[in-house]
């Protein structure tokens, strides 16, 4: 049970009983979809951008607790950030959750999103925690495709 | 409830007799017993499948029909009699009428493409029902694409039972095909496919049964049921992955096209003109799985010699237990409650993801499906994003059940 601890921490329960920046956000100028059909996880992010800073994120949607906590700890990080600063969060974020077991986790620059360190031990749920992050980047990047972090079939 | 009872309350059928012929249940899994409980994905292997596999490889392997040597007409012998054998299993006139076929979606493919796309015209009707497998969804959709033809749905209700008076209605002149699945794998409701063979008939219109989720649970009969074809895969009757049967009624096969050309389906071939094989062969293009066929036939024979009613009542017992112990933890709702079904207990708890109760299982060493399971249009009606489901198997115990009922409950209680 000690992996499932590190997987399922209090913070990850607790963004997802209670999910910080949730429902949709009036006057947003930018959003997107992310969508994983084979789980089931269904979300929208919503954005209001001024000379490339986030001033305000929100999102709303349906899933499974690491996709849900992982969207809401993301708007709370995001918030203020420039494009650049989200792009290079996103890509710290993603380094955590995909290292290799052997690696030891550089948690300084992550802040409270290293509580996803537990992750990279469940292979099947990398999918869960990233899709926020996917979503995200797409709608800074106006890619006009439904993200998907999905990719086996069926 | 200890091993001991459980065993003592099942005198009939030894289950622990069972589970010794599967080796893949011996092993741990995150430190604990393996409890495997996905079934109706793809069912273990018991030794003398894997046994056949090997002996096949070790003594037998050549390449069949037409070849003169020795090695060659053995394993012609061996493959072919799979053939009686599958005959005989599904109860059909001749060996004429039984394909081999990659799995179910292949054979009803091959239905939907050779049968479908030759005799189905702009306007007219296929009638499939509301929680089939994608795999008899999107073949439809393909040739209804090529065709011009239509999907009619046959509804369900709350339990998860098809509705035989929307049924009924359905039948127009325009309706040329029906297409059903015996057994649902996402609800487990045996549909009362005998009965809608009968109505359909009475339209002249023919029947396809996918039986993917039946074979392994119940005796099919397909000359009593009276169906014009069925199709069902190896792996999930104890047999190999990549294998299936698809049977069909000869004077259906004798209309239909050639479904893939190649070698093996032809009698002669010309620049000019080829003239196709006699039946089943003109179905069958390019070398087959032959080990598929013989070992999933081998598992066939295991399951006959427990005998498949034993195995059904067994099963039932299993689900019985299963849907009151699970009934009985508040917070969850089973999905899929018809009066008649097989071992599948498919539910969503409140305030749980399925896909993190699969995660919270898996630890327990229990194997579950979490997701749509391939019928998105069941998730669609039951207003769920998927589903956690356990499939029952003639080698899963009580002991089993009270294990998963336990590792929900504590999934429950750290999302509480």
């Amino acid at each position: 049970m000690s992996e499932l601890r590190d997987l399922y921490q209090e913070v990850i329960l607790d963004h997802n009983k209670n999910p910080r920046n949730f429902g949709k956000l009036d006057h947003a100028n930018c959003q997107h979809e992310g969508f994983n059909p084979l789980c089931g996880d269904h979300l929208f992010v919503y954005l209001i951008l001024e000379n490339d800073t986030i001033k305000d994120i929100r999102f709303e949607g349906s899933g499974c607790a690491i996709s849900k906590a992982s969207a809401s700890l993301m708007t709370t990080v995001l918030k203020g950030k420039t494009k650049t600063e989200a792009k290079e969060l996103f890509e710290r974020f993603h380094t955590l959750v995909t290292s290799n077991m052997d690696r030891p986790v550089d948690s300084s620059k992550l802040g409270k999103l290293a509580v996803f360190a537990g992750v990279r031990e469940f292979p099947a749920r990398v999918k869960c925690a990233s899709l926020a992050w996917h979503t995200v980047q797409s709608a800074l990047e106006n890619d006009p495709n439904i993200v998907t972090t999905e990719y086996n079939g069926n | 409830m200890s091993v001991a009872s459980v065993i003592h309350s099942e005198t009939d059928f030894d289950v622990r007799k069972i589970r010794e012929d599967f080796p893949i249940l011996k092993q741990q899994v995150h430190g604990k017993p393996l409890v495997y409980l996905d079934n109706a994905a793809t069912s273990q292997k018991p030794q003398v499948v894997i046994d056949a596999i090997t002996r096949y490889y070790t003594l037998e392997n050549s390449n069949i029909h037409r070849g003169v040597h020795y090695l060659s007409s053995q394993a012609t012998m061996a493959y072919e009699n799979t053939r009686t054998i599958l005959k005989d299993f599904l109860n059909a006139a001749s060996e004429k009428e039984i394909l081999f076929v990659r799995g179910t979606t292949e054979g009803i493919n091959l239905v939907a493409q050779s049968y479908g796309r030759t005799f189905f015209k702009e306007g007219d009707e296929i009638i499939i029902s509301a929680m089939e497998h994608h795999s008899n969804i999107v073949p439809w959709q393909i040739v209804c694409e090529q065709t011009g033809a239509k999907l009619r749905i046959i509804p369900m209700n709350e339990r998860g039972e098809l509705l035989p008076d929307a049924y009924e209605k359905l039948f127009t002149p325009r309706t040329k095909f029906v297409s059903i699945v015996h057994v649902s794998n996402s609800l487990g409701t045996i549909n009362p496919v005998k009965e809608m063979i009968a109505m359909a008939h009475c339209y002249g219109v023919p029947v396809l049964l996918d039986g993917a989720q039946a074979v392994q649970h119940l005796t099919v009969d397909v000359r009593e049921l009276d169906c014009d074809f069925y199709v069902f895969s190896g792996h999930k009757i104890y047999g190999p992955t990549g294998v299936g049967v698809l049977y069909a009624k000869q004077e259906l096969l004798e209309k239909m096209p050639p479904y893939q050309g190649g070698g093996d389906m032809i009698r002669s071939v010309t620049f000019e003109k080829t003239t196709f094989n006699e039946l089943p062969y003109k179905f069958e293009a390019g070398t087959p799985n032959i080990v598929g066929g013989i070992s999933m036939t081998a598992g066939i024979r295991y399951l006959q010699s427990i005998g498949i009613e034993a195995i059904g009542a067994y099963e039932h017992e299993l689900l019985e237990y299963g849907t009151e112990v699970l009934s009985s933890i508040r917070g969850l709702r089973l999905i899929g409650t018809a009066k008649n079904k097989t071992g599948i207990l498919s539910f969503v708890l409140d305030n749980v993801h399925p896909h993190d109760v699969g995660t919270f299982l898996d630890v327990e060493g229990i194997a579950i499906r979490t997701g749509h399971h391939c019928t998105q249009p069941v998730m669609q009606f039951f207003k769920v994003p998927a589903t956690s489901r356990a499939s029952l198997a003639m080698y899963n115990t009580k002991e089993e059940i009270d294990i998963l009922a336990d590792a929900i409950k504590k999934v429950m209680k750290v999302f509480s």
